[in-house]
């Protein structure tokens, strides 16, 4: 057979697709599994990481025991799992996220989150301490430059305090966007305040540097300005009423009496949705 | 050109013919993945592997190979390498894995991978093709590892993540860490560095002015 004839051409190509197309997708099937558990994995070390708790030496299993993962109806506020149909142990926030039976479409008016939907329920965690939970584990993102930034956020139990950020996917530019990886820009969330006094969400990354006494100012990146955006609009959106906000509320009027401070108090006001 | 014998072809590519420091090819790989030692060393791995198979499997149907697609079947092939080698990161060095980033996938675009496909294995047989991809991927790696040994050392005072300079700082030692070390130019000044001292040593490597 002539070897530049037509007839040759398309063998050669059709049998090299079908050779190349199942070897790797063998090794994609084969080692999915494998792949999956470290993905788990890695989130785990970062739910720990988020909330300070983590060390290197102690399995992380055993580090995780103390970390409870519940589902929460993101409208109504509360958590679902006790009498829903969704496990929170399989249920997958960014699949829910496109699945229109699973996600709400979001009005208009909230610019500051990139996406027209967002997921119905959200898994939250909570660590488990001697008198009721210590932290709540928020996972959080939005779009940066170039892909999206999954982040969890660490509150304290006064709901306020932010005790730790990681950012543990995100595909922007190595060295400037980025940095949002950098342990030592994380650092300085660390006891910074989520909301002012008059309830709203107040924390955002700045344009250079930020004001160290300032409790609701973070650095900068430098060259990373539409990145930083993304931040500081994931914060003020997860946080505010579209996100997180009625379920923060419910939490602050529950245990506004454990609380040594007087409890968060809103600046909106929650809706009053239908009750399921 | 006679074919070289398997001995040439393997180990000419390290000093006499280094596809960094001769041919300058694949730079901008070594400026990224070079701050750490182990990063460098499992791209290493990685690019000797894709190269040595993809040469390798691009000789084997050579004589099939239509002229006017064989680039793009040497593409598929190496790309399928790429994907394989990834999967394989993602499964079992994960850490490292996501240190390399984008990288991994980046080897199908090395110029030393298509350039050996191309230039090499299209007209040399399959164990001579093998050896010159093996060959070239080692020398792609003696100056990967040769410097991310310096960024690593003189940048973190470490090697292969064990610290063996005591930093200054807040960590009360003696050494001062090299910033420079830890950002991509200097992989320049070092792969220059070396390229000097390789032709020092081999002058034939001179080009004419």
């Amino acid at each position: 057979m002539q070897r530049d004839s037509i007839s040759n051409t398309f063998t050669v190509a059709i049998g090299l697709c079908v050779v190349c197309s199942i070897i790797v997708s063998t090794a994609a099937v084969v080692l999915q599994p494998v792949q999956e558990e470290n993905r788990v994995r890695y989130r785990r070390r970062n739910i720990l990481i988020a909330a300070g708790m983590y060390d290197p030496t102690i399995p992380l299993e055993e580090s995780f025991e103390r970390i409870e993962t519940r589902l929460v109806d993101l409208e109504t506020g509360e958590f679902v799992d006790e009498h829903e149909r969704i496990d929170p142990a399989t249920y997958d926030p960014r699949r829910a996220a496109r699945d229109p039976a699973l996600s709400v479409e979001l009005p208009d008016r909230v610019e500051e989150f990139q996406f027209d939907r967002r997921e119905r329920y959200a898994l939250v965690h909570l660590v488990e301490g001697p008198d009721g939970w210590e932290q709540i584990i928020l996972p959080v993102y939005n779009r940066g430059l170039w892909s999206t930034l999954y982040a969890f956020l660490a509150l304290d139990a006064d709901l306020v305090t932010v005790r730790g950020i990681t950012f543990y996917e995100q595909e922007e530019t190595p060295g400037l966007g980025g940095e949002v990886e950098n342990p030592d820009w994380q650092a300085q969330w660390e006891g910074k305040k989520a909301f002012d006094e008059a309830g709203n969400v107040a924390l955002r990354v700045l344009r250079g540097e930020a004001d160290p006494d300032d409790p609701h100012q973070i650095d900068g990146l430098a060259g990373a300005t539409i990145t930083a955006r993304g931040v500081s609009g994931m914060v003020r959106f997860w946080l505010g009423e579209h996100g997180f906000g009625p379920f923060l509320q419910r939490l602050a009027e529950e245990h506004a009496d454990q609380l040594a401070t007087s409890p968060l108090e809103f600046a909106w006001q929650p809706n009053p949705s239908p009750r399921p | 050109m006679p074919p070289p014998k398997p001995r040439q072809a393997l180990l000419d590519p390290i000093f006499n013919n280094n596809p960094i420091a001769l041919q300058v090819l694949g730079i901008c790989s070594a400026l990224a993945v070079t701050v750490q030692f182990e990063t460098a060393l499992v791209m290493s791995i990685a690019v000797i592997l894709v190269t040595a198979f993809s040469s390798a499997s691009v000789s084997l149907i050579r004589t099939r190979i239509p002229t006017n697609i064989r680039i793009i079947v040497q593409m598929t092939i190496i790309a399928s390498l790429v994907i394989l080698v990834d999967q394989f990161l993602r499964a079992y060095l994960f850490e490292v894995s996501r240190q390399l980033s984008v990288f991994v996938g980046l080897i199908i675009t090395n110029c030393i991978v298509m350039g050996r496909a191309e230039g090499f294995a299209m007209k040399n047989n399959v164990l001579l093709s093998f050896l010159d991809g093996a060959g070239n991927g080692l020398g792609y790696a003696a100056i990967l590892l040769v410097v991310a040994f310096f960024r690593e050392l003189l940048g973190s005072g470490s090697l292969y993540g064990y610290q063996l300079l005591a930093l200054a700082g807040n960590e009360g030692g003696w050494y001062v860490r090299n910033g420079l070390m830890l950002l991509p130019p200097s992989a320049f000044f070092l792969i220059g560095l070396i390229i000097w001292a390789l032709r020092t040593w081999k002058p034939e490597q001179v080009e004419e002015s």
